[in-house]
C-alpha cells in the first residue's frame, strides 16, 4: 500500500494554502497508510542562510543547542522547533561547520534535510496526527511532498518513514518496492555515498543525488532509473524548484494527476485531490507507465 | 449537475456508502424507484456495488475503486472518471463512465456492456469471460490479458501486449497496437465479425458514427492453450 501526495503551485497565490492543502491530502489516504507519514515543503528561500532540517528525541531542547552552536559558529542563527524536529538557520558560508558542530554537540540528533528551500519533517503515527503535530496546515510554499507509509518489508520507525533527502533541496517519496536496491546500494557506496538506513527507497533517493550530481536534469535522471532500478515504484521527487512523477513501466501502484492553471497535484487516489479547489474543472488522468512528468518554477 | 425531479438524490457528504449500496440493494423488482442519483462521490471506492435491479444510477463526478462492480441488469453512468476496477466482474447491464478509467476496467466480465468515452488504463478487460467493453480513446499495456470470452473494441490505440495469453475473446481496435501479447495475432475481419462490431457499436450508441472497416480483428492462435503433443517431453 503507501499512499502519496504532492502538490506544486503554479499560481504563486496558492503558495499561502501550500501546507493546508498538503495536510488534507495526506489525512485523506491514512488509509492507505496510517503506520507513519511525512512532508517536505520548499518554503521561501533566505537570502544569507540556509536551511537545516533536525530531528531529536521527544522534548530535546533545541533553544539550547542553538546558544551552544552561536559560540562555535559567526554570524545570525535561528532554530524554530515543530514537534519532534526543529529548522535551524546557518549562514551558508558556515554549513559545513554548522553540521560538524550539530555531529559533535548532539550526536543523537539527525539531519533530515538540507537546503535553500526545503524543509522535511517525518514521524510515527496517523497521517492527520503526524500533520498536526508539525503544523503543516500552516506552512506556506511553492511545493510539497508527502507520503502515508504501511510498511510492509522493514519495521515502523521514523527512519523508515518517507520523505527521503539525501541531496540539498532534494527529495523522494516511493510507493512499492525495489528489488536490486542491496546491489545499488553497494555500487552507490563505492562511489562514496553514504546511507543512513537499510530502506530502499533511501537507495533511489541516493541514486537520483548521484545522476544529479554528475550533471543530469531531474528528468534525465528519473529517465536513468527506468534502466536501473528494478521492482515496483510510483516514485514523486522534489527538487529546489522542480516536481515530477515517474512510475515503472508495469505501472503496478495506482497514481492520479490533476492540472489547472493554478496547480499540478499528485494523489495516490482521486479523493486525496477531492478537496483542492477548481478541482471540478482540472484535467485529470492516469500518468502513463515509464513516462517522466515534470515541472519546474523556472519554467 | 441538475437534479432530476424524479431522481432519488444520495448526497455522498451525507449518507454513507454504505448507505448507499444497502439501499439499492434492497429494491426489490416491483420499485418504482427507477431512477438514482449520486452527488459528491470525490472518488469514493465501492460507488454502486453488487446491484441487481432494473434501475438507473447517475453518479455526477470522479467515483474510486470498483465502481459498479458485479453488476447485474443495473445501468450505471459516471459523470467523471473511475479508480481501479470499474464494473469488474459485471454480470450483466450497462455501466457507462463518460471520463477515463483506471486500471483493469471490466475485469473478469461476464456479461453486460462497458462503455468508456475516455481511456482506460492497463489490464482492460483482463481475463474477460463475456463481457462487452467499449472503449473509445485507448486502452494501456496488458489489456485483454487471458480474456476467455466477449468483446473488447478500442477506437483508439492499445498499449504493449494487447491480448497475451488470450483464449477466444475477441479484440477489434482501430488505431495502433503497440504490441501483441503471446500466442495473440491478427485475424481477418469477417463478415460475421463486422457484423458483431457492428451489434457492439450499436450498443453503444456509435452505429454510423464509426467506420467498421477501418477497425483490425485479434484474437487467439489458440497454440498457446493446446496441448501439444510434441511438447509432451516438457511436462
Amino acid at each position: 500500500m503507501c499512499g502519496i501526495v504532492g502538490l506544486f503551485a503554479k499560481d504563486a497565490a496558492l503558495e499561502a494554502e501550500l501546507g493546508a492543502h498538503l495536510a488534507a491530502m495526506l489525512a485523506s489516504l491514512s488509509d492507505r497508510g496510517p503506520d507513519s507519514a511525512g512532508f517536505a515543503v520548499y518554503t521561501a528561500p533566505h537570502a544569507d542562510a540556509v536551511k537545516l532540517t533536525l530531528r531529536g528525541p521527544n522534548g530535546y531542547d533545541f533553544a539550547a543547542l542553538a546558544a551552544a552552536l552561536r559560540t562555535r559558529l559567526a554570524g545570525p542563527l535561528s532554530v524554530q522547533p515543530r514537534g519532534t524536529h526543529a529548522l535551524l538557520l546557518v549562514p551558508r558560508a558556515e554549513l559545513p561547520r554548522a553540521r560538524d558542530a550539530v555531529a559533535a554537540l548532539a550526536p543523537e540528533l539527525v539531519v533530515v534535510g538540507v537546503g535553500h528551500r526545503m524543509q522535511l519533517y517525518k514521524e510515527v503515527g496517523a497521517p492527520a496526527d503526524v500533520a498536526r503535530q508539525f503544523d503543516l496546515a500552516h506552512m506556506q510554499g511553492s511545493h510539497g511532498i508527502g507520503h502515508t507509509r504501511m510498511a510492509t518489508e522493514s519495521a515502523v520507525t521514523t527512519d523508515g518513514a518517507h520523505p527521503y533527502s539525501t541531496g540539498p533541496d532534494q527529495c523522494l517519496v516511493h510507493n512499492g518496492s525495489l528489488s536490486n536496491h542491496n546491489a545499488l546500494r553497494r555500487e552507490l557506496r563505492r562511489r562514496g555515498y553514504d546511507f543512513a538506513t537499510d530502506n530502499d527507497t533511501e537507495v533511489a533517493a541516493v541514486y537520483l543525488t548521484a545522476k544529479l550530481h554528475d550533471g543530469l536534469s531531474l528528468e534525465a535522471a528519473l529517465q536513468g532509473s527506468l534502466n536501473d532500478l528494478d521492482g515496483f515504484y510510483t516514485f514523486v521527487a522534489g527538487t529546489e524548484t522542480g516536481f515530477a512523477v515517474l512510475r515503472d513501466p508495469i505501472a503496478c501502484k495506482p497514481a492520479v494527476m490533476a492540472e489547472t492553471d493554478r496547480f499540478v497535484a499528485f494523489g495516490t487516489e482521486y479523493h486525496a485531490l477531492a478537496d483542492l479547489p477548481g478541482i471540478e474543472q482540472a484535467r485529470v488522468w492516469e500518468p502513463e507507465p515509464a513516462t517522466v512528468y515534470q515541472w519546474d518554477r523556472r519554467a | 449537475m441538475t437534479q432530476r425531479a424524479f431522481a432519488r438524490v444520495v448526497d455522498l457528504e451525507q449518507a454513507s456508502v454504505r448507505d448507499l449500496n444497502q439501499a439499492l440493494h434492497d429494491l426489490g423488482s416491483d420499485s418504482n424507484a427507477t431512477h438514482w442519483q449520486v452527488i459528491n462521490p470525490r472518488g469514493r471506492h465501492a460507488l454502486a456495488v453488487g446491484l441487481d435491479a432494473e434501475v438507473t444510477v447517475e453518479i455526477d463526478g470522479h467515483a474510486g475503486y470498483y465502481c459498479a462492480g458485479m453488476n447485474k441488469r443495473a445501468n450505471v453512468i459516471v459523470r467523471g472518471n473511475v479508480g481501479v476496477g470499474a464494473a469488474e466482474n459485471m454480470m450483466s447491464g450497462f455501466v457507462h463512465v463518460h471520463g477515463d478509467a483506471s486500471q483493469a476496467a471490466g475485469a473478469t466480465a461476464r456479461g453486460g456492456m462497458l462503455l468508456i468515452d475516455g481511456n482506460a488504463a492497463a489490464r482492460c478487460g483482463i481475463s474477460l469471460k463475456g463481457g462487452d467493453i467499449v472503449v473509445k480513446g485507448s486502452v494501456g499495456h496488458m489489456s485483454a490479458f487471458m480474456a476467455q470470452a466477449g468483446t473488447l473494441v478500442v477506437l483508439g490505440d492499445a498499449g504493449d501486449s494487447l491480448g497475451d495469453s488470450i483464449y477466444e475473446a475477441h479484440l477489434y481496435v482501430r488505431g495502433t497496437v503497440a504490441g501483441l501479447g503471446a500466442d495473440c495475432i491478427e485475424k481477418p475481419l469477417a463478415d460475421r465479425h463486422r457484423a458483431e462490431l457492428h451489434a457492439r457499436l450499436q450498443q453503444a450508441g456509435l452505429a454510423g458514427q464509426v467506420d467498421i472497416g477501418s477497425f483490425r480483428r485479434y484474437g487467439s492462435a489458440r497454440d498457446l492453450y493446446h496441448f501439444h503433443v510434441d511438447h509432451a517431453d516438457a511436462y
